[in-house]
């Protein structure tokens, strides 16, 4: 097989809150034999407050970056963010489908967009294009009797006719990866159900419901660890799992890791290339366990 | 020749964007044309009259209507000519409704088509001979396939009538879905009690020779003689010897075989009395779950026979009926619901369909008529209901509905409570389709009598909430608002889809079926229960989604058009057959190869082989015709040049 290569985009969580999925999704994908190219002076994907107000607008910020790729001589661009996933994808298809509204969003870039390139989740790549089976030939410590619920938040598959990936009600690819990585995945019925994303700002006590929901529903099933793929779940359920727990008056104490953080345990990466001191809840006590607990049950 | 023209309005049909009156003039022009006319309606009766008055004031001795499609009205106008005296064959028709009216505005360019079609018609009838069909002998036995309520109906109505009928069902018991049901809408009577004397009269009447596990292999010949082959499946029980006592069945170490009949609710044997009422009630084996037949151990089945029925060496059997005509009642079967992963996908087991919540109510089911949930054997206290799934949903590929669904959800939630009164029912439902004698009254009884809970709206999930109920989550579009009902256990109203296999039956019969599998029927209002295949009747689900009333009622409607056709003393072939000019022919028997129907021999003339068409056997589909290299095999009334000659009068220029 060639090596697997493509365009990438980092997006903007990856420089400040979720700095430890961007380390950690680099680091995998080296390790991984993976090649993330990453766009050149790539800017803000408009992600919310652009495509709230104004669609072409909102394309045109996407397409800017989908030309740069595009400039590069790349067929396919990745993003670990589920949000700029869906921007990038949105601008994409529309443009795609619909000369009328390529050309307006034309007028708003300096450099018009030509070809336009696919668009696709890191996990996507690694479940379809490497597959679990080319992560799990490279584990070296299986993260064995880790007890995980794999949480996909509302938007990695949906809408389907957009994302055209994985399933939209009971999505699979991560705990396919996960399996592969020798932990045990947990049936969790809320995989795809809404953390209350952004309303954090707004709106905290929707927040402290719907991820307090989530929170317990994997508590309730004996999970060690809740495992996710985009920034914004992440830091609901671990930023404020404290907000959480004294509104909801729980003590959940569950570490959240991003996907790309326990299948770089798994292949052997220095704890400081997947960045777990980020963390907010304490994964330590979980990644201790890995391998004793098995003994015990 | 003189050839008359009618070029009909069809009321504003065809007149609205087409010149008639025009296309009558120009119609003048045309070769041997020596009348021509616009009528309102040519197929009414006044329209008919002018066409005979026109035959005999004017000596015609060819007809063209230019109209609609020779499908509904090309036989009114044969029978028309005919009474005017003249060949029936000496007729065509120009489509200029479907092909012309209907599906182009621009009137002057509707006139010139239509002009042109009507040449083209010209052209053929031209070249048309004079045919006469000849009468063939009918073989008055039906073959009912299917043993479903509907065939059940068209078999003993025929039966009663005096006919044979040979019925085919495919699975080890006759019955059908109505056999699985507790009760029925909209009187709530015991389904195996209505249904049960039926069966009986099946296996019991002297007329029916009922073939089970078994199924149509394959269909020859044409309308009142069919032959069918078709095969016994081995069931691996001497079904003459069996008595149905069970035995077997107790002794049956396989445990962890399916029992369809119970819809997989619990594990069954792998050899197997479907249920106490079944006809026939014969044991027969699952050879995939069968010890001795995988692994050649146990036999029990066989040390305890009272009878010594069990034999593990029986195969498939084909057997051949001879039969002249056909009533396809092969049903419907639920849509699989797993792809709603929203509701599960088939993970929790406290999700149940339809189907098997009528098991769980049957005290024939597994049991025993009390309600107890898979999961933890408990009675259930709160029932959810989800409605239309797979039904009125686009996203799956079922945009119909399944007309019966709205009606047995308020029937199950009756039952519910009749089972267990101090139960709860919700019903998450899109519109209530309830259109029926009695119908609506029945579903306002579940709600208002036996207060079941009707909520308008979608679910959009269904979750185990970790501690042994169901989070049911859907849209209350009344109110505006997000509803969450705690459930014991949740009740999937699974659409109907068509029975399996429905398409390859439809093609070894030779009958048209729809984008879903449905079977097509001949026309959508006037010949519900008739196919496009003379000879070929419909009955029940398998046309389409219905109940069982419906499905009784097309039963006997199917019956009655079998017993019409075997009324007449002799049926009359199809005249537009294949035929062999002798001369041209040079025996090479290509056509014979061909023809899907058998309908060519080959003889001998003076010592040199030919071909020779059976006339009543011949289709007339013309393959032969495509297929001769010597253009020697010419179908009668399309014959080349006739199809020659319509090319030309299109392409003069
Ligand atoms: C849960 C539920 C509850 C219902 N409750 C009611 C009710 O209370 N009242 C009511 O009026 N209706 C009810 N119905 C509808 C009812 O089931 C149908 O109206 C009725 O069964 C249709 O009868 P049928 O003979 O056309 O088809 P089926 O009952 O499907 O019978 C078809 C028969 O043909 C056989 N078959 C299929 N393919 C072949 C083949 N290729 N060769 C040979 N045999 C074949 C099948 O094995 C079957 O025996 C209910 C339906 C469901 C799903």
């Amino acid at each position: 097989m060639s090596k697997l290569s493509y365009a990438y985009y980092p997006g903007c969580s990856g420089q400040g809150t979720s700095m430890e999925y961007e380390m950690s999704t680099r680091a995998l994908c080296e390790a991984l034999d993976i090649d993330l190219k990453e766009i050149p002076d790539w800017s803000c994907c408009g992600s919310t407050p652009a495509h709230a107000c104004d669609h072409v607008l909102s394309a045109a910020l996407s397409g800017r970056n989908l030309g740069l790729a595009a400039d590069m001589g790349e067929d396919c661009v990745l993003t670990p963010c589920p949000s700029c996933l869906t921007n990038l994808k949105n601008a994409g298809q529309h443009m795609s489908g619909s000369e009328e509204f390529k050309e307006k969003v034309n007028k708003l870039l300096d450099e018009p967009i030509g070809e336009i390139p696919d668009v696709k989740s890191v996990l996507q790549i690694l479940f379809e294009d490497l597959g679990p089976k080319g992560v799990k030939e490279k584990v070296i410590k299986p993260l064995s009797g880790l007890k995980v619920v794999t949480y996909y938040g509302c938007i990695l598959t949906r809408p389907p006719k957009l994302m055209e990936f994985d399933s939209e009600e009971n999505p699979i690819s991560m705990d396919r990866l996960m399996e592969a990585a020798g932990a045990k995945v947990l049936p969790f019925p809320l995989k795809t159900e809404c953390c209350g994303a952004s309303h954090g700002v707004a709106r905290k006590d929707l927040v402290m419901k719907l991820s307090g929901k989530l929170l317990d529903m994997a508590e309730q099933l004996g999970a060690d660890a809740v495992v996710t793929a985009c920034p914004l779940c992440q830091m609901n359920l671990d930023l404020r799992q404290g907000q959480v727990n004294s509104a909801n008056k729980t003590s959940h104490k569950l570490p959240v890791f991003y996907y790309t953080q326990l299948l770089g345990w798994a292949l052997g990466l220095p704890q400081a290339q997947l960045g777990l001191d980020k963390l907010c809840v304490n994964p330590m006590p979980a990644l201790r366990g890995i391998g004793k607990k098995e003994d015990a049950a | 020749m003189k050839i008359g023209v009618f070029v009909c309005h069809c009321g504003s049909n065809i007149e609205g964007t087409v010149d008639t009156k025009t296309v009558a003039e120009a119609s003048l022009d045309f070769p041997e044309v020596t009348f021509a006319t616009d009528t309102m309606y040519a197929c009414s009766e006044p329209g008919q009259d002018g066409i005979i008055e026109a035959i005999e004031e004017h000596k015609l001795d060819g007809v063209v209507v230019a109209s609609c499609t020779p499908r509904m009205h090309e036989p009114t106008f044969r029978k028309t000519l005919e009474r005017a005296g003249l060949n029936p064959y000496m007729f065509e028709m120009a489509n200029i409704r479907e092909h012309v009216s209907w599906i182009g505005k621009d009137r002057e360019a509707n006139t010139n088509k239509a002009a042109d079609l009507v040449r083209i018609a010209v052209e053929k009838l031209r070249r048309n001979q004079p045919l006469t069909p000849k009468e063939f002998d009918i073989n008055r036995r039906v073959l009912v396939i299917g043993g479903g309520v509907a065939g059940i109906q068209a078999a003993l109505d025929c039966a009663e009538a005096g006919l044979e009928v040979v019925m085919v069902e495919r699975e080890s018991t006759i019955g059908g879905k109505m056999a699985k049901l507790d009760k029925t809408f909209p009187t709530v009577d015991c389904s195996s009690c209505i249904l049960g004397p039926r069966m009986v009269e099946i296996a019991q009447h002297p007329n029916i020779t009922l073939y089970a596990y078994s199924e149509v292999e394959s269909v020859s010949g044409y309308v009142g003689n069919f032959e069918v082959q078709v095969k016994k499946k081995a069931t691996y029980v001497d079904w003459a010897k069996c008595t149905g006592c069970g035995e077997c069945v107790e002794k049956c170490p396989s445990r962890k075989a399916p029992d369809p009949f119970n819809e997989l609710l619990a594990p069954g044997r792998a050899i197997n009395i479907p249920f106490p009422q079944a006809i026939p009630k014969k044991a027969y084996i699952q050879a995939e779950h069968c010890i001795k037949l995988t692994k050649d151990k146990c036999g029990n089945c066989a040390k305890v026979c009272p009878s010594d029925a069990i034999n593990f060496e029986a195969k498939d059997e084909i057997i051949t009926e001879e039969v002249g005509g056909i009533i396809a009642a092969t049903g419907y079967d639920l849509f699989d619901w797993t792809v709603y992963e929203e509701y599960g996908g088939g993970r929790y087991p406290d999700v149940v369909t339809s189907l098997q919540y009528e098991r769980m109510l049957s005290a024939s089911g597994p049991t025993g008529g009390h309600v107890k949930r898979p999961s933890d054997g408990k009675e259930p206290k709160k029932v959810v209901f989800i409605q239309c799934v797979g039904s009125r949903d686009k996203s799956v590929g079922r945009p119909y509905c399944s007309g019966f669904c709205c009606m047995y959800t308020a029937k199950q939630a009756i039952l519910t409570k009749d089972h267990i009164p101090d139960s709860e029912s919700y019903v998450f439902y899109m519109d209530i389709r309830a259109p029926g004698k009695l119908y609506d009254e029945f579903t306002r009884r579940a709600m208002e009598e036996y207060g079941a809970q009707y909520i308008r709206g979608r679910v959009g999930m269904v979750y185990p909430d970790g501690e042994g109920q169901l989070v049911v989550r859907g849209a209350d579009t009344l109110m505006g608002t997000q509803v969450e009902v705690k459930a014991d256990l949740v009740v999937l109203a699974v659409g109907a889809e068509a029975a399996k296999n429905s398409p390859q039956l439809a093609e070894k019969l030779r009958i048209s079926y729809d984008a879903y599998g449905f079977f097509m029927e001949g026309h959508p209002k006037l010949k519900p229960v008739e196919t496009n295949t003379a000879g070929v009747y419909l009955a029940g689900a398998c046309q389409g989604a219905k109940d069982i009333p419906a499905s009784v009622g097309q039963g006997s409607a199917a019956a009655a058009k079998v017993i019409g056709l075997f009324s007449k003393e002799k049926l009359k072939s199809d005249p537009q057959t294949a035929l062999v000019d002798i001369k041209r022919c040079i025996g090479c028997g290509k056509c014979a190869e061909t023809c899907p129907f058998g309908a060519i021999n080959m003889t001998e003339f003076r010592g040199q082989p030919k071909a020779e068409v059976l006339e009543t056997v011949c289709q007339g589909c013309g393959l032969c015709a495509a297929t001769c290299p010597q253009g020697a095999v010419q179908l009668k009334h399309f014959t080349d040049n006739q199809i020659l000659a319509e090319v030309e009068a299109l392409c003069r220029f």
